[in-house]
């Protein structure tokens, strides 16, 4: 069956009172954003609390539909037919024509639901489900009319031509990116971190994000891996400008100076801080980290904590509450997992002792980093300063 | 920055000459060998030339030249295709337990297919061994391959003392060498070694990638694994590469150049080298590095700093270098040539291998030195504890 048109329903804009139409106006560019790498014509528009996306020629079902549905603010995706009005005994057999053809196995209930935009047709819209239905049980003797909870609802809109649809593609859901602020990725090559990124962007919140290499303990290859993962987060969120710190210095220097079982949460401290700086310079209203409470020994209740003494702005943690698996299916889902397994090594795991703190003292740690005040200002400032900016999926 | 490199046992940099063949081939002389016109004949040109030039290194007839897509490709045919096609003599394949992956990986293949693989140990210095070769060999046995120069460390195999030895055992056992990496070092005779099958790359060789080439003695009899449109005699379908087949020809041709010469300076080189990293506290070379040893290839373990942090510190001052061997070397796992030499524990996964090539100079391989005095003792001082 051809598709001329994708009918595309949103959610929670709809409640947004007089602010509705930013957020309608935002799904539009985000609708956009996403088709514009689809080969084919497609223009989109609203009306009447409605976002419509014409499909001008030829183009590939699978991939608009695919590209849809990473669009964040869309909770239904419904392919239409268009049908142009000759009448409403050609209507009759036109939608006889489309039932049969999308529904083989007639053995299903199913109701019409019909909405007349355009008030100078001759039938209201009562009379055009009625009679449609008729029409349709007529035709295959085993199909039953259910009002309540059909298996198929058809949905017949009368506009300058006729819509007809009954499919529902579920959509990513959430609000259109854009809607909610800029926050600061805390990206590592993992598995976590993506899905973070994920999950707040998915409420209308557009990314940038940072990440720490150590050259040479970390390989080129390692970094390419996180710009592929950005890459695929961008897919959702649009555009993610990727801060590539060289963190080695500070980490050597940390290693130097403060005690070993201290090292990961005293650098993770430093990334904070180092995050934030870059946050701030961008505008971001909060940072975002991939943690999850006790699933390694710095994301215990006391490491968090203690990571979290040094921010000024709100952390953002969506897989606080989730395990190991959870966090795995939504990666596979979104596309990131694949990439996130690869096997190099990341900055956070090459210096790990062997029995690292587990539940730090705040004051403890801050002392420790006292050790570091000879130096540590100005390794900061040279991180800061020798920053490699790579805008990804632009 | 000038970049020095060493991975040239990973891969090598084209000849100029070599390129520029390509290149024309690839634009201007682009006929299909099989085609009946002019330019398909024009391109066969090349095919024959390439086949004649390799036939004359080899010092075989050109009916017995294949080429396929590298050595990984060769070594496939030659084991799979050997194997089926003689298998009615019986099931039993022997190899090292030191061979490059394809031929270690097509051989459990085989044993999955329902054939008995033995992998013969290695001694300390990287070789295969000749009593257990001999202790192998049995009436089911019908094809024994080994290698000429081992990829990671640089050992040479004692290929013509064990051929001899399968061939008075019965002749009718097959001998193949993967010479991937002892071509274009060595003058290599399969007829005067009593090898049956010889596998060899170009890209090893200053020439293309995608391209290799196998010896198939007039008398073995072997299968095709790759159907289609009867090219090269149906041992190996599928329009011949063309480009890949001049650009080989010609690397051949032009490695063999003043070899002599070439291998002596490499040699010297080796020595330098060596020389110098045993100045370097708690390091060993694996292998042998004496006469007997391959001439571009030195594996060096340096207790404490694991192979890939070494490797990129390398890379950040331009020496590109592989950690044991590159093709191995994209999953983590421990070389199994290290430990078949029985390397010390602390070297496992801290060794690299630096391979020369015709373009190597002294200054490289002092510039190397320098680099790695200055930054291995730096890299030790910052290691998990």
């Amino acid at each position: 069956m051809r598709f001329h048109t994708f009918l595309l329903k949103y959610g929670e804009i709809g409640i947004k009172g007089k602010n509705r139409y930013l957020f309608e106006d935002a799904l539009v560019r985000q609708v956009r954003r996403s088709l514009r790498d689809v080969d084919g014509e497609f223009v989109v528009h609203k009306s009447q609390a409605r976002i419509y996306v014409d499909c001008e020629g030829d183009y590939d079902y699978e991939e608009v539909v695919e590209h849809l549905k990473r669009v964040f603010g869309l909770v239904g995706i419904c392919p239409v037919v268009r049908m142009e009005d000759q009448g409403f005994e050609k209507l009759k057999e036109d939608v006889v024509a489309y039932m049969d053809e999308l529904y083989p196995d007639k053995n299903i209930t199913f109701k019409v639901e019909s909405r007349r935009a355009k008030k100078s047709y001759p039938k209201n819209s009562m009379e055009i489900s009625r009679d449609l239905g008729e029409a349709i049980l007529d035709a295959f003797p085993e199909i039953r009319v259910d009002v309540h909870h059909p298996d198929v609802q058809v949905n017949v809109e009368i506009r300058n031509e006729i819509y007809v649809y009954s499919q529902i593609i579920p959509g990513a859901g959430g609000m259109p990116v854009g809607t909610n602020g800029k926050a600061m990725l805390l990206l590592s090559g993992g598995i976590d971190s993506p899905v973070a990124g994920y999950m707040i962007s998915k409420r209308g919140v557009g990314l940038s994000a940072t990440y720490f290499h150590a050259p040479p303990y970390t390989s080129e290859r390692a970094k390419q891996k996180v710009v592929d993962l950005a890459k695929i987060v961008s897919r959702y969120s649009g555009p993610v400008r990727l801060h590539v710190v060289n963190f080695t210095d500070i980490q050597l220097y940390i290693y130097d100076k403060c005690p070993h079982d201290e090292l990961t949460i005293i650098m993770r401290r430093y990334m904070m801080r180092i995050a934030e700086h870059f946050a701030k310079e961008e505008g971001c209203l909060g940072l975002i980290t991939g943690e999850s409470i006790g699933q390694v020994a710095s994301q215990t209740m006391q490491s968090l904590a203690a990571t979290n003494d040094v921010c000024t702005m709100p952390v953002y943690r969506p897989l606080i509450g989730y395990d190991k698996q959870e966090i795995v299916n939504i990666s596979e889902k979104i596309g990131t997992f694949e990439t996130s397994i690869q096997p190099f090594e990341d900055c956070c795991t090459i210096f790990v002792a062997k029995h690292p703190v587990t539940k730090p003292n705040v004051e403890v740690i801050r002392r420790s980093e006292e050790r570091l005040s000879e130096k540590i200002d100005q390794l900061l400032r040279e991180a800061v300063e020798s920053v490699e900016i790579i805008e990804v999926g632009e | 920055m000038k970049e020095i490199y060493l991975d040239n046992s990973a891969t090598t940099m084209a000849y100029p000459q070599v390129g520029d063949l390509v290149r024309k081939v690839m634009c201007q002389d682009y006929g299909n060998p099989s085609s009946m016109h002019r330019k398909g004949v024009e391109a066969e040109k090349y095919v024959k030339e390439a086949k004649e030039r390799l036939a004359k290194l080899l010092k075989v007839e050109e009916k017995e030249i294949f080429f396929t897509s590298g050595g990984t490709e060769s070594d496939n045919l030659a084991l799979i295709g050997a194997a089926r096609a003689n298998m009615r003599r019986g099931k039993h394949l022997i190899t090292t337990s030191i061979e490059h992956p394809a031929i270690l990986n097509t051989m459990h293949y085989l044993e999955d297919e329902g054939f008995r693989v033995t992998f013969l140990p290695v001694d300390r210095y990287g070789r295969a061994s000749l009593q257990a070769l001999k202790e192998a060999l049995c009436e089911e046995t019908i094809l024994v391959s080994m290698m000429y120069v081992n990829n990671e460390v640089g050992s040479v195999q004692p290929v013509q003392e064990a051929a001899s030895l399968v061939k008075a055992y019965n002749k009718e056992i097959l001998f193949h060498v993967d010479a991937v990496q002892g071509f274009g070092k060595y003058r290599i005779y399969p007829k005067r070694l009593k090898v049956d099958l010889l596998s060899l790359s170009g890209h090893k060789i200053h020439g293309p990638k995608g391209i290799g080439a196998l010896y198939i003695g007039g008398h073995v009899k072997i299968q095709p694994i790759v159907f289609g449109g009867e090219q090269q005699k149906n041992i190996r379908s599928g329009t011949e590469n063309v480009p890949g087949i001049a650009g080989l020809g010609l690397a051949a041709q032009m490695i063999y150049q003043d070899l002599d010469e070439k291998v002596n300076r490499m040699r010297a080189l080796k020595q330098r080298f060596i020389e110098g990293v045993q100045r370097i506290p708690e390091t060993t070379i694996h292998g042998l590095y004496d006469e007997t040893s391959a001439p571009h290839i030195v594996s060096v373990g340096f207790a404490g700093i694991r192979s890939e942090v070494l490797l990129h510190a390398l890379e950040d001052k331009g020496i590109y270098v592989s950690s044991g061997s590159a093709c191995a070397s994209n999953h983590p796992q421990i070389s199994g040539v290290l430990r078949g030499i029985g390397a010390g524990q602390e070297f496992l996964d801290a060794t690299l291998r630096f391979s020369m090539s015709e373009f190597t100079t002294a200054e490289e391989i002092d510039e190397t030195l320098q680099t790695l005095y200055n930054i291995v003792p730096m890299l030790r001082r910052y290691t998990r504890r």
